[in-house]
């Protein structure tokens, strides 16, 4: 307001009485202290508006219907599709399956990342060497990574099943069986991220304030206990962030179990869909079948289903790392 | 708090507004006339895989100097059909000549109204005799329009290997090898002779290759005329399911999926001696077998069952097309003899026309890496085996895809066999609910 004010005067011109109305200038002025940030900020809302919140809020009108891909007329029948989905098996397998993959990839992937970082915090010769180089299956195609580690899960000729064999273990048909799928999967979903995730927490680690940790060091305070005690703690709010990126690409998991399969271009998820999950389910169902009002409904599932799931970790991180932090304190 | 609200307020406001303007979006559809002879007409023609295109194009804008084309071509068939409904549903963005695959014809046949009748736009030269009929009838729509010109077909022969067959005591040569080929029992029963004799080799690469051919040398398929499913009513389909599960249980499959990577190891390794083979798969095996394997394998002029269809496209004209004239005259030249003569020399692909399966250049050819054998004259003759075509009703692809193979991938891996059919009958309910 003290901005507006000074503003008045200025634009009434010198020994001309002060209006009650404003002039054009000041109404201009004015207009520009109220709409101006809303205009620098705008782009970004616009940009969601488009491309996030738009085929949001699509979706969920088109769930409400029975909408098949190149139809004309479809057909509205409220809530009919996610009656059907409750009591679709196929939705709960798939569910099932991306919550088994999911807790199989992100919770070593995360132990790994920390203890990761702390290594590589610690004096290393060549050090930004190993940090980039930490960095390098993140770098590579998912497609390619996909198809390398389909053929090293290959239930005949992989090379998985050849190094088992050669040590004198029984071979494991990868693509047969639904939890050495999932292990599968996991596998080829942290070699891509684990990295990534290391990197982020090492970050958030140099940011530790040394005298800490030299504290720590005065009170007698061991490597591990200066880990557990000081470092951990500290790494709450980065440790919730990887969680939950995580979690969210950990239930949106799409390429891996696509290549995987051994039929190429399949979105079954093997052969009794037991590597299916909710996204190739969802993409299926859209794209194979035409259903595009039951995919919605999937796809309107499992955003509250990661809503939830990103909500119950934010809680839980925070929750384990807090009493750390207490007793530091 | 209230600069909160009056954000969100915002926020919302320009969404509505970005909301109205893609709801506004779709267009008007009124066909324009067609060109006139000197206009400038852009065409756009969109194929996957190979179609030996590339040097026809050229020559076909020679020919009409008003003409230019842009060819999109896409690597692999299923994303690019999954596309083509996307855009069919979208009303925009389908390339004027639009190719097609048999498989997934059932499921645009369904939707003929996108598509122009080329019966009537088309050239008058582009008449039904031009094609073998059962290539022709099968893209016509229940109402009789016909949305596609046929390019190649991919008539069935069976492909095994010499050296596998010598070593198993079998008859190896050519001739010799027909009366093992004359039926499924035939076929099945000499199956599990070889295993017996080869120390448990296989016999065919994956159960799902042979019981798609079975199913659809059958005079009705998964969909019945009335476009309802008709798997558990029809007994063909159920004898071929306990054949080939029959045959899995003797070890006559190596439970390798087709065109996964364990495959086209299978096919280095030896893994399997016979193969069913439409004519384009012989450049598979070239591919995948490579050449430390020439001259073990060769192909016979006989096939279990008679004959039989797998693959081949259609040339198509969405009516989103602005020039469905031109576009129709572009996919009958593509589709006329000469034509299909020189795709199948640049690609191999294998001719649909009744004057092209008699061209010299189709039959005088010959193919060393299966011994020398007439390549073209062969599957000339079984081009002629096929009766008339099996009615496919929509969803009858998928089916295929995603029901009954992936079910006979359970049985290969463990599952029983009756287990197995009712996966895959659960499946195709599913699919055509």
């Amino acid at each position: 307001m003290t901005v507006l004010d000074k503003v008045a005067p200025e634009g009434s011109k010198a020994g001309e009485r002060t209006s009650p109305r404003p002039t054009f200038r000041h109404r201009l002025s004015r207009w520009d202290v109220k709409v101006s940030p809303y205009l620098y900020i705008a782009p970004f809302f616009i940009l969601f508006g488009i491309v996030g919140l738009f085929p949001l809020l699509y979706t969920a009108y088109v769930s409400l219907f029975k909408w098949e891909a190149g139809s004309d007329d479809p057909d509205f029948i409220g809530l009919d599709n996610f009656k059907e989905l409750f009591a679709d098996a196929q939705f709960w397998n798939a569910l099932t399956n991306t919550i088994s993959i999911f807790l199989l990839s992100s919770v070593p992937q995360i132990i790994i990342a920390v203890l990761l970082a702390a290594l590589l915090g610690a004096r290393l010769r060549g050090a930004t060497g190993w940090r980039v180089g930490i960095l390098l299956p993140y770098a590579a195609s998912l497609v390619a990574i996909g198809i390398i580690f389909a053929n090293l899960f290959g239930p005949k000729y992989g090379l998985i099943n050849g190094v088992l064999q050669t040590i004198g273990l029984d071979p494991v048909d990868w693509q047969a069986n639904r939890f050495g799928s999932h292990v599968a999967i996991a596998i080829m979903v942290n070699w891509r991220w684990t990295g990534y995730n290391a990197l982020i927490v090492l970050a958030a680690m140099q940011a530790i304030p040394k005298e800490l940790h030299e504290a720590a060091l005065i009170d007698g305070a061991g490597t591990w206990r200066r880990f557990w005690n000081v470092t951990l703690p500290l790494l709450r709010p980065t440790l919730i962030f990887v969680t939950i990126t995580s979690t969210i690409g950990g239930l949106q998991i799409f390429t891996e179990p696509k290549l995987f399969d051994a039929m190429p271009g399949s979105n079954n998820g093997g052969s009794t869909n037991q590597f299916q999950t909710v996204t190739l389910y969802l993409y299926q169902t859209a794209f194979q079948n035409a259903d595009l009002g039951y995919a919605s409904a999937i796809a309107w599932v499992l955003f509250l289903i990661i809503v939830l799931i990103a909500l119950g970790n934010f809680f839980l991180t925070g929750r384990l790392a807090r009493p750390q932090a207490v007793k530091k304190k | 708090m209230r600069t909160i609200r009056n954000g969100l307020v915002l926020a919302l406001g320009i969404t509505m507004t970005a909301l109205g303007a893609t709801a506004c979006g779709g267009g008007g559809d009124a066909t324009p006339p067609a060109a006139g002879p000197n206009e400038h007409v852009d065409l756009t023609l969109a194929t996957f895989t190979e179609f030996g295109y590339e040097a026809l194009i050229p020559e076909y804008e020679r020919l009409h100097p008003n003409i230019k084309i842009t060819h999109r071509k896409t690597g692999q068939g299923g994303p690019y059909h999954e596309e083509l409904v996307t855009k069919l549903a979208a009303g925009s963005g389908l390339a004027d000549v639009t190719a097609l695959e048999e498989g997934h014809l059932s499921d645009f046949l369904d939707k003929g109204s996108k598509f122009n009748d080329l019966s009537k736009i088309g050239p008058a030269d582009a008449s039904p005799d031009r094609w073998l009929s059962w290539k022709y009838d099968a893209a016509k729509t229940k109402d009789g329009k016909l949305i596609g010109y046929g390019t190649d077909i991919g008539p069935l022969a069976m492909c095994y290997r010499k050296d596998m067959f010598k070593a198993a005591g079998l008859p190896d040569d050519p001739e010799a090898v027909k009366p093992l080929f004359a039926t499924w029992d035939s076929y099945f029963a000499a199956g599990a002779d070889f295993v017996k004799k080869s120390n448990g080799k296989a016999w065919f690469d994956s159960a799902a290759q042979n019981f798609n051919a079975m199913v659809n040398q059958l005079p009705q398929g998964y969909i019945g005329s009335d476009d309802k499913l008709a798997v558990e009513g029809n007994q063909g389909i159920k004898d071929a399911w306990t054949k080939v599960t029959d045959a899995v249980a003797k070890g006559e499959s190596a439970k390798l999926t087709a065109f996964s990577n364990e495959w086209n190891t299978g096919f280095k390794q030896g893994a399997f001696a016979t193969k069913v083979c439409p004519a384009w798969m012989l450049g598979v095996i070239k591919e995948q077998a490579g050449p430390e394997n020439a001259g073990k394998w060769a192909v016979t002029a006989a096939f279990p069952g008679g004959g039989g269809n797998w693959g081949g496209s259609y040339l198509t004209v969405p009516t989103q097309s602005k020039h469905p004239k031109e576009a129709a005259e572009l996919a009958a030249w593509l589709t006329a003899p000469e034509q299909q003569i020189k795709a199948f020399q640049a690609k191999g692909t294998f001719p649909s026309q009744v004057k092209a399966l008699t061209d010299p250049a189709l039959l005088g050819k010959t193919d060393d890496y299966f011994g020398g054998t007439k390549v073209g004259e062969l599957f000339a003759e079984q081009a002629k085996k096929v009766q008339k075509p099996q009615y496919k009703g929509p969803g009858d692809g998928q089916i295929q895809e995603n029901a009954s193979s992936p079910a006979l991938q359970a049985v290969e891996q463990g599952k029983s066999a009756a287990d197995g059919w009712n996966q895959m009958v659960e499946a195709a309910k599913k699919i055509t609910r």
